[in-house]
């Protein structure tokens, strides 16, 4: 496995804010119908890592190639355009605005004299709705008055809705109940029978050994390595988190 | 109010009936708010309050703020705030008036009264406003300079640019056909305020029914039959008594009198006629319908309603909400030089003090009319009925004779019970 392009390639990529180097010549791979986990401690530059491929930062050197091909992604419209979509911890809801509004959000579809479809971005959204969360009937209500697992089910939708290739997740477990979290699961082995590529950045070292393929490790905005997870233990990760150093390197 | 059951379900089986009506609560509180104080003041002046003139006086009067106010919206739901709006207004004005009875005629020999002279006149207040609204949204949304600083400064500025360009003087008389837009002066009369009436009747009725087709058509729920029926013909005859009473204003006789041709008469003996729509008001009424369709039928409408709701949402979701600042602000510019046309028509000049505090006439209206200040929230509609309600407070109370300083204290108490009764609404309703 793992041979042939990848589908996202960073190659020794870096980001300061104000002298603080955030995300320190850093390079990483994702290949298609793989999950690759981020790990870290808070701050070691997991999610300013993925938010430079996703568009929301940009980067201060370095190079992105999308299926092999060099990628210029300096906004979120521009990840969007390489068929990269983010789940991003906060996930960036518009509490305001009902479901089918958020889903669509920067993609309207609108009709031939260019007014936003309402009827039609409803009824799309009631069918992904249907698949990802059968519970889901509050298409109406803003998202302020849904469940923290609804909404995560917007955002996740709103991922999924648009065939990405390339799926990014922050954290999508955090705000999940035990019955969620097993969905987002299911979610994930479908999506990489599809071919996606997905990164996965979370906390939970056991659940990252179940969802993941392969696990990053990063501290202080450098890379620490990058194991199959079927090759480490979950306290080889853990000492890699901890100590910033690979065992199996060094062995 | 919204019904969330999907279409394979079954349709609750017996639904009261205020619930299968499905009305907005929020307009019904509003329009009550705007019903109780009529009556308040109808009963206070005697039946003076009602009367067709009041109303026509009542609705020219709240034009020129509420037509700033639906501009003021937009800026209120994007969480900025533009305290420029009077003093934006006076600029505007100011420079219409300088080009209309001092550029074109000496500079480009454009004699006074020619036709072009009231449209190359709007045109340039138009641009003028645009332009510094835009540049106002450039400062605030690319420079980050808060909103409520830059439109500070500029209600120091635009307040004394309008002296610096006239000098303190009063400009005038302006174009009679500019000063159509003024109210009293241009009406539609009876014929054709009726027939639009009608027109605009059929409209609403065809509208509601294909909005309930397209409903059907995707297999959403809709409301029986007859509270559609119910709620069409309560528009329509909202819409045909508004157009009642303003043709039930008659024209005095000695202005008939003056001119009895101009009201569509061979002689001036016998000849009765009232005055209808004011032009004035059926600019209100188009601005109503535009801003109201880009709130809710655009993208740019759904960008400034997603950038209220959370700013980092919209922009992670690619709109670009520096140059949506601009657009809102531009569009405010814009909509203070229309307020400025209709309130310096209506005036017959341009004055130093034109507009002075109607930012915060404006901002109240908005504020009053549900537009919550953490952004997000808002409707057209609305700030129109916050600045009807200011606007009959107003006149009600010189109406009835308060004194000036009482009068602002009411206005003062009501905008904070306004949004004190919004607040009460939301956690009623469980909305955010």
């Amino acid at each position: 496995m793992n041979t042939g392009t990848p589908l996202v390639e960073m190659k020794d990529v870096s980001i300061a804010f104000g002298g603080v180097k955030a995300v320190d010549h850093v390079s990483i791979e994702l290949y298609p119908g793989e999950v690759v986990g981020l790990l870290g401690h808070n701050g070691a530059g997991k999610s300013t890592l993925i938010k430079m491929l996703s568009g929301a930062y940009k980067m201060d050197s370095g190079q992105i190639l999308i299926n092999g091909k060099e990628a210029r992604i300096t906004t979120p419209r521009d990840a969007r355009d390489h068929n990269i979509e983010t789940i991003y911890q906060t996930l960036a809801l518009a509490d305001n605005l009902d479901a089918a509004s958020n889903l669509f959000l920067g993609r309207e579809l609108t009709t031939r004299l260019g007014f936003v479809d309402d009827a039609t971005m409803e009824a799309e959204t009631r069918k992904i709705m249907a698949r990802l969360n059968p519970n889901f009937k509050k298409l109406k209500e803003p998202v302020s008055a849904l469940s923290g697992g609804q909404r995560q089910s917007v955002a996740i939708a709103r991922a999924v809705y648009f065939n990405a290739q390339i799926l990014i997740m922050d954290e999508p477990t955090a705000a999940l109940g035990v019955h969620e979290t097993a969905m987002v699961a299911e979610l994930i082995q479908e999506l990489k029978k599809q071919g996606l590529g997905i990164f996965l950045i979370s906390h939970d070292t056991r659940e990252m050994m179940d969802l993941c393929d392969r696990v990053a490790v990063m501290k202080n905005g450098k890379m620490v390595g990058s194991e199959r997870v079927e090759d480490v233990t979950e306290d080889d990760i853990l000492s890699m988190i901890i100590l910033g150093k690979n065992p199996k390197a060094a062995a | 109010m919204s019904d969330t059951s999907t279409a394979t379900d079954a349709p609750p089986a017996r639904r009261s009936f205020w619930q299968a009506l499905d009305l907005d609560t929020r307009l019904l509180g509003m329009i009550g708010a705007f019903v109780l104080v009529a009556l308040v003041f109808n009963v206070l002046t005697d039946g003076r309050f009602l009367t067709p003139r009041n109303i026509f006086n009542l609705t020219i009067q709240t034009v020129s703020v509420a037509i700033m106010a639906t501009g003021m919206v937009f800026v209120i739901v994007t969480r900025h705030i533009d305290l420029s709006v009077g003093a934006l207004l006076a600029t505007c004005t100011a420079v219409m008036a300088m080009t209309q009875t001092s550029f074109l005629p000496n500079v480009l020999g454009l004699e006074l009264g020619h036709p072009m002279i009231p449209w190359i006149t709007m045109l340039v207040g138009l641009v003028t406003g645009a332009i510094i609204g835009g540049f106002q949204g450039y400062l605030i949304g690319y420079q980050a300079i808060p909103a409520f600083i830059v439109t500070l400064g500029g209600l120091l500025i635009w307040r004394n640019v309008a002296w610096h360009l006239t000098d303190g003087q009063t400009i005038g008389p302006l174009n009679e056909t500019y000063m159509l837009l003024g109210g009293i002066n241009g009406t539609l009369g009876v014929f054709w305020s009726w027939a639009l009436g009608l027109a605009a009747a059929v409209a609403a009725a065809v509208g509601l029914m294909s909005a309930r087709r397209t409903k059907v058509s995707h297999g959403f729920p809709v409301k029986p039959l007859w509270a559609e029926g119910a709620i069409i013909a309560i528009v329509v005859a909202a819409i045909l008594g508004f157009v009642a009473i303003l043709n039930a204003y008659a024209v005095p006789e000695r202005v008939v009198a003056r001119d009895f041709e101009r009201w569509g008469c061979d002689a001036a003996e016998g000849c009765t006629a009232a005055y209808g729509i004011p032009y004035s008001v059926l600019l209100l009424i188009a601005v109503a319908i535009i801003m109201t369709v880009i709130a809710q039928r655009t993208r740019l409408g759904r960008y400034i309603f997603a950038t209220g709701g959370n700013p980092d949402a919209a922009e992670l979701s690619g709109v670009n909400t520096k140059l949506l600042t601009v657009k809102i602000f531009a569009m405010v510019g814009m909509l203070c030089a229309l307020g400025g046309i209709v309130a310096s028509a209506r005036l017959g000049y341009h004055t130093n003090d034109i507009g002075v505090l109607d930012e915060l006439r404006v901002i109240a209206a908005a504020v009053i009319g549900g537009t919550a200040l953490s952004g997000g929230i808002g409707t057209i509609y609305g700030a129109i009925f916050g600045a009807l309600i200011m606007q009959s407070l107003q006149s009600g109370m010189a109406m009835v004779g308060v004194d000036a300083p009482y009068q602002n204290i009411v206005v003062g108490l009501v905008l904070v019970l306004a949004v004190w009764i919004d607040i009460q609404y939301r956690k009623l309703t469980g909305a955010k």
